[in-house]
């Protein structure tokens, strides 16, 4: 199941319906509430784009306590549920601000560029960006297939893909993997 | 008895010091005269630590105002009078009311206490902003976004750990004196309990055998301690940090007894003072230099 969630109409409903700039933590907090609140009732395993096109400023504050303390739990032994991410509409200066909180609790998440074609920021290492690119370029690939894209071994790959799993950059459909944001 | 204070000509970050210097040996209830007759100039870091000083005082101080008409019509633009005059009695005539006339200030003095002042002063210096950095300073348009973001994470350090209100103010001005370029500037002040006390009320915090302000310094504007366990906190200041060393500029903050403070190459002050004047709270400033022609 695909879930949408424009950040601005959360911003308003939740915080103050003037404002368009994600700004201080008491706001991030509040925004990731209603986020956790509105996956909580869905069930099974869902995509969720959360969109940034309307949010006017993202400060550091901000992007800590809504993406990434929305995407810790999810990345941790026992994720609350089997939950995945893409994000949408983000201006290089929201990325400014959120890849540096990427890199400081060793985060990564799929960005859905102005195009359409999806891509991976964050802490990732070139092997892991390398495999993630060739889930993408496959579609539905087998681990054997992944490999020999990715130019990595059997034994590699299996570790690689857990890894990118794990931080719900890639799912599992029985014995194939599909990178998540990947057009379906 | 009333010790009057003398503030000097012109009023900075740096000859904040003298003042702090003649209140220091006064106990806090004394009564005290500010007098800034002869002052001239001052900056958004002089007059927002101006009235801090007085946030900081038991006994309400007086306060006289410059005797410069053009000195009165900056300080009123900015904001000072309307808020001087709720924390010192005002020796004098001073105007309360701002100009109607469209104001030159990039941000007046606006106090700051909770998330929704930060949300206030952030949208308000987007409207400006852009204008003044891309085209007066020669900035790229990024550094306008950046410049928020910088001004959200100073600001929300009021919000977060002062434990009781500040000020803020964002100026540009010419600098001859250090630079002979423009820059944009902005002062966060406030008179709680300061980084030491701050860090010190973090839970299971080690002890050291050297612990002051200098130190609490050290540790939160270099390496991004916060009071919080939480792994994600102190990222503001830090992200204050990248943007100050992006577009080449100055960050200094002053905390109790210490400042310490991120030097550019165009600029000789020294990374950290010790033994200065006992001042409560923080006292935070950021200094954006106009680009150089030719500076990519």
């Amino acid at each position: 199941m695909i879930n949408h969630i424009d950040l601005s109409t959360v911003l308003r409903r939740t915080v103050c319906d003037l404002y368009s700039n994600l700004v201080t933590r008491p706001t991030g907090a509040a925004v990731r509430n209603a986020i956790e609140t509105q996956l909580a009732e869905l069930g099974g395993r869902t995509v969720t784009v959360i969109d940034f096109s309307n949010v006017g400023l993202l400060d550091f504050s901000c992007a800590d306590e809504v993406v990434a303390k929305l995407l810790l739990p999810y990345c941790a032994d026992r994720p609350p549920r089997d939950a995945y991410f893409v994000f949408r509409g983000m201006s290089e200066t929201h990325l400014d601000a959120l890849e540096y909180v990427l890199e400081r609790h060793r985060l990564a998440l799929v960005l859905q560029g102005a195009g359409g074609t999806p891509s991976i920021v964050g802490a990732v290492s070139d092997t892991e960006r390398r495999t993630w690119d060739a889930v993408l370029l496959l579609g539905t690939a087998s681990r054997g297939d992944v490999a020999r894209a990715a130019s990595v071994t059997d034994e590699e790959v299996d570790a690689l893909l857990t890894a990118l799993a794990r931080r719900r950059l890639v799912m599992r459909l029985d014995d194939l993997w599909v990178a998540v944001g990947a057009p379906l | 008895m009333t010790n009057v204070i003398n503030v000097p000509p012109s009023l900075d970050d740096v000859t904040f010091e003298q003042v702090l210097e003649q209140i220091v040996p006064l106990p806090a209830d004394a009564k005290i005269l500010v007098d800034a007759r002869h002052t001239r100039w001052a900056s958004p870091f002089g007059l927002t630590a101006l009235l801090t000083l007085a946030q900081s005082r038991g006994e309400r101080p007086s306060f006289a105002s410059p005797e410069a008409e053009d000195t009165v019509s900056y300080w009123t633009r900015a904001g000072f009078f309307e808020h001087a005059a709720e924390l010192f009695e005002i020796v004098g005539n001073a105007p309360r009311r701002k100009s109607t006339s469209e104001s030159d200030v990039l941000l007046e003095i606006t106090p700051i206490a909770k998330s929704d002042d930060v949300h206030e002063v952030v949208g308000r210096i987007q409207q400006k902003a852009q204008h003044i950095l891309t085209r007066e300073l020669n900035l790229d348009a990024k550094a306008t976004m950046g410049f928020a973001m910088t001004l959200s994470e100073a600001c929300q350090n009021i919000v977060e750990h002062a434990g009781r209100g500040g000020w803020v103010a964002v100026q540009t001005y010419r600098w001859t004196k250090r630079l002979g370029r423009r820059v944009v500037v902005i002062a966060v002040c406030d008179a709680g309990v300061g980084f030491r006390q701050s860090l010190e009320s973090a839970p299971g915090r080690p002890k050291s055998d050297r612990w002051d302000d200098a130190m609490a310094l050290e540790e939160a504007v270099v390496r991004g301690v916060s009071r919080f366990r939480d792994p994600g906190r102190g990222q503001g200041l830090a992200g204050v940090r990248r943007y100050v060393g992006r577009w080449d500029g100055k960050l200094s903050v002053r905390s109790g007894t210490a400042r310490i403070a991120i030097v550019p190459t165009w600029d000789d002050d020294v990374a950290l003072k010790e033994n200065l004047p006992q001042f409560p709270g923080a006292q935070m400033q950021i200094t954006i230099p106009e680009r150089a022609a030719g500076v990519r």
